[in-house]
């Protein structure tokens, strides 16, 4: 596959990661988080966290689109195709994420919900098209990068007066999150922070560009690299982040300037702008409600926003207690600390947001990493 | 008065559609199992004509395994479900080591599906079977009405019989042994996927879909000492990986893997780039997994790589001592990790 086993290359891998054991410290500690699930996904695949020394520590960040959907989320769309008939459409891995009463997206469908499986929101609209008589719902999740595909159907859909389609909007927003980390009360309790730098996002970037990520580098002192999602982009990423603490910068670097710029796509924040608007506040799972967060659909649209089209109202529902999901995500514990992790908690049936995708810290750490752990306790 | 011969219109191939009374034991159901399914199977316990066919009694172990095919689309490059379900149950049988030696068929058709598609589906069906030298001894057909099926479901049953003092199962591994595969990984599933109605993507790759049980004969009689083969099996359904955790457990070890070892299609590679798949996690159809003594091991990669099924066998891995039956990999990027279970479903009705 050329352009793709370039970025997979053993050579090239083994000599960052020389770069990188001859440059870290030896006393120092550099713990970086990759934000991005797109990143945790290529370190566990592909086994980095073992090719770095041991005082390098990659903290999973939360940027998994299925694991910060709350509970309460789900319980609305599965309410949507058991109540209220409608035909959902979402993302293939929403539908195994838990919900309340033991549910999930795949169980309501073995209930008789008509819930189905897209690859796009444009083949939703088209399903609406199809199915002029069915109420066809969108279930919308994602960070910046699916948010301008959604964007564009519900322009689509007031422009053709698609009256059967309506979209679930859960989009949220990636710098939020990263302030939300590091502005947590939980992190100043503690005192110390323990990230010390990000990889920055790959595909949320094309679309916002690294602009927004000078803000964490300038007020919080924290080095941001923004980093593509191939192995070898991690690996470079990870270098360019000990460099900059090495030499006491703190500054937004582009490894993926292949594909990001400083502004991002323009034309994609437009369309963004003009359908969404900021919503006061978002439950994240793991994270709690965090301020300023997530989008919301604007009134002009209110005829495709499923919320008020079957007057939805959200409800909180708590995860379970002894779940540490909020603490990994927030890199002060790591999957293996956690008593419900690979016990109770499995990929299998996941407890926690952390467990439900491949992309989630804990899902990462049980399907690819778990090898690791067994040695620390043999040692 | 003479009594006139019963006339029966012959069945309309072309334009006809199975409809609830060729499911109803009547006329209509003899008419179709005679013109279609006796006609295509054809063989001396068949034309028995009885519900059960009488065979005579083979020497050596019985070995039975039975197998449901619910794959969607029914036609697939490479294959469709009728060949697919003579070869998987082949497969079945000789993954014990087994000679197969007589097949059932049963057939769960929904009221409306074209006939002629029937036709071809089980003319696909006889033609594998006779490749592979396997009768389709007895069957079943059954009709469901509209909506309660998906076209055509096929559930096949197989027979062979393996010589005494072969043991080869899941729970013969052991540490040291050689982990072998016959051939590149995740066609199959890939071929199939490239047909599925929400995801049109152009591609050349065909199912690997074949019986194997040539090629574990010849695997076998390569073997000065065939008790020196302890594991086959065929990653099907959740492919290599999956296939792998399964024998980890059953024989208590773990699995060292060697990813730059794998062999894959450049093809499917990218296409389970594009479509976020792990070709280890994908359906094989004509593909086994064999673990063997490693002194074993270069006479039969030699064996398989002489079959025309296996020429493109490769050793990929070593069985380890792990209580935890860890299958780890070396990946080619120079780290390590684990090969886990598939959870969830990955590719549903792949088989």
């Amino acid at each position: 596959m050329k352009y793709i086993d370039e970025f997979r290359d053993g050579d090239a891998a083994r000599l960052i990661a020389s770069k990188i054991a001859a440059e870290a410290l030896p006393d120092q500690a550099y713990n970086f988080m990759e934000f991005c699930g797109g990143h945790t996904h290529a370190i566990s695949r592909y086994g980095i966290s073992g090719m770095l020394p041991a005082n390098v520590r990659m903290i999973h960040g939360p940027g998994c689109p299925v694991c910060v959907l709350p509970i309460g989320r789900i319980d609305l769309a599965i309410s949507l195709a058991l109540d209220r008939g409608v035909m959902l459409c979402t993302y293939g891995d929403t539908m195994r994420v838990p919900a309340s009463d033991s549910l999930s997206l795949i169980k309501a469908k073995a209930r008789g919900g008509d819930i189905r499986m897209v690859y796009s929101a444009a083949d939703a609209l088209a399903l609406a098209e199809q199915h002029p008589h069915r109420e066809v719902v969108f279930f919308a999740i994602g960070f910046e990068t699916t948010t301008p595909p959604t964007a564009l159907v519900l322009r689509e859909a007031k422009a053709r007066q698609l009256t059967n389609f309506s979209v679930l909007c859960c989009h949220v927003l990636t710098p939020a999150a990263i302030t939300h980390l590091l502005e947590s009360a939980q992190a100043r309790e503690l005192g110390a922070i323990p990230i010390d730098g990000f990889i920055g996002p790959a595909h949320v970037s094309i679309i916002i560009g690294s602009q927004p990520y000078v803000h964490f580098a300038r007020t919080y002192h924290k080095p941001v690299v923004i980093t593509g999602f191939e192995p070898l982009d991690v690996m470079q990423g990870i270098l360019m982040l000990v460099r900059q603490m090495n030499s006491g910068r703190a500054e937004v670097e582009n490894e993926f300037s292949r594909v990001v710029t400083a502004t991002g796509n323009l034309a994609a924040q437009k369309v963004m702008a003009q359908v969404f608007e900021l919503r006061e506040s978002f439950e994240w799972r793991g994270l709690g409600e965090v301020p300023a967060s997530a989008l919301k659909i604007r009134p002009e649209f209110a005829a495709w926003d499923a919320e008020v089209k079957f007057d939805l109202h959200y409800a909180s529902v708590p995860d379970h207690k002894q779940c540490e999901c909020g603490t990994i995500l927030r890199g002060i514990k790591r999957p293996a600390d956690c008593k419900l992790f690979g016990t109770v908690c499995t990929p299998e049936s996941p407890m926690g947001s952390c467990m439900v995708s491949n992309e989630g810290a804990c899902a990462a750490h049980y399907s690819y990493g778990r090898f690791q752990d067994i040695a620390v306790v043999a040692a | 008065m003479k009594v006139k011969k019963n006339y029966l219109r012959p069945i309309d191939f072309k334009h006809g559609r199975v409809d609830m009374t060729h499911g109803a034991g009547g006329r209509a159901a003899a008419q179709l199992i005679d013109e279609l399914f006796a006609a295509a199977f054809d063989n001396e316990y068949l034309r028995q004509g009885h519900d059960g066919a009488l065979l005579p009694q083979p020497k050596g172990r019985l070995v039975m395994a039975t197998d449901g095919h619910v794959i969607s689309p029914l036609f697939f490059p490479g294959g469709d479900i009728g060949c697919l379900s003579v070869h998987g149950t082949v497969n079945d049988v000789a993954m014990s080591g087994a000679w197969p030696l007589y097949l059932a068929a049963s057939f769960i058709i929904e009221e409306g599906y074209p006939l002629a598609d029937l036709k071809r589906i089980v003319e696909s069906m006889a033609s594998a079977a006779r490749q592979a030298g396997v009768p389709i001894v007895t069957g079943d057909t059954k009709v469901v009405e509209k909506g309660k099926g998906d076209g055509v479901f096929i559930s096949t049953t197989g027979v062979g019989v393996v010589p005494d003092g072969l043991l080869i199962d899941g729970r013969q591994a052991r540490a040291g042994d050689a982990i072998v595969v016959s051939g590149t990984l995740g066609e199959h599933g890939v071929a199939v996927m490239s047909q599925r109605e929400s995801l049109t993507f152009e591609t050349a790759i065909k199912s690997d879909t074949a019986a194997l049980h040539t090629l574990v004969q010849a695997m076998l009689q390569a073997l000065p000492d065939p008790a020196r083969l302890h594991v086959l099996r065929d990653p099907t359904r959740g492919g290599l990986a999956t296939t792998l955790n399964e024998i980890a457990r059953q024989s208590q070890v773990g699995m060292s893997l060697i990813e730059g070892d794998i062999p894959v299609l450049p093809e499917v590679a990218a296409a389970c780039e594009l479509l976020g798949l792990d070709p280890l996690y994908v359906a094989n159809e004509g593909k086994l997994i064999a673990i063997c003594s490693p002194e074993a091991a270069d006479t039969l990669l030699a064996a398989m790589r002489a079959h025309p099924l296996g020429h493109g066998a490769a050793r990929i891995g070593t069985v380890t001592a792990d209580d935890n039956c860890f299958v780890q990999m070396a990946t080619r990027f120079g780290g390590r990790r684990v090969v886990d279970w598939l959870s969830g479903e990955q590719l549903p009705r792949i088989c």
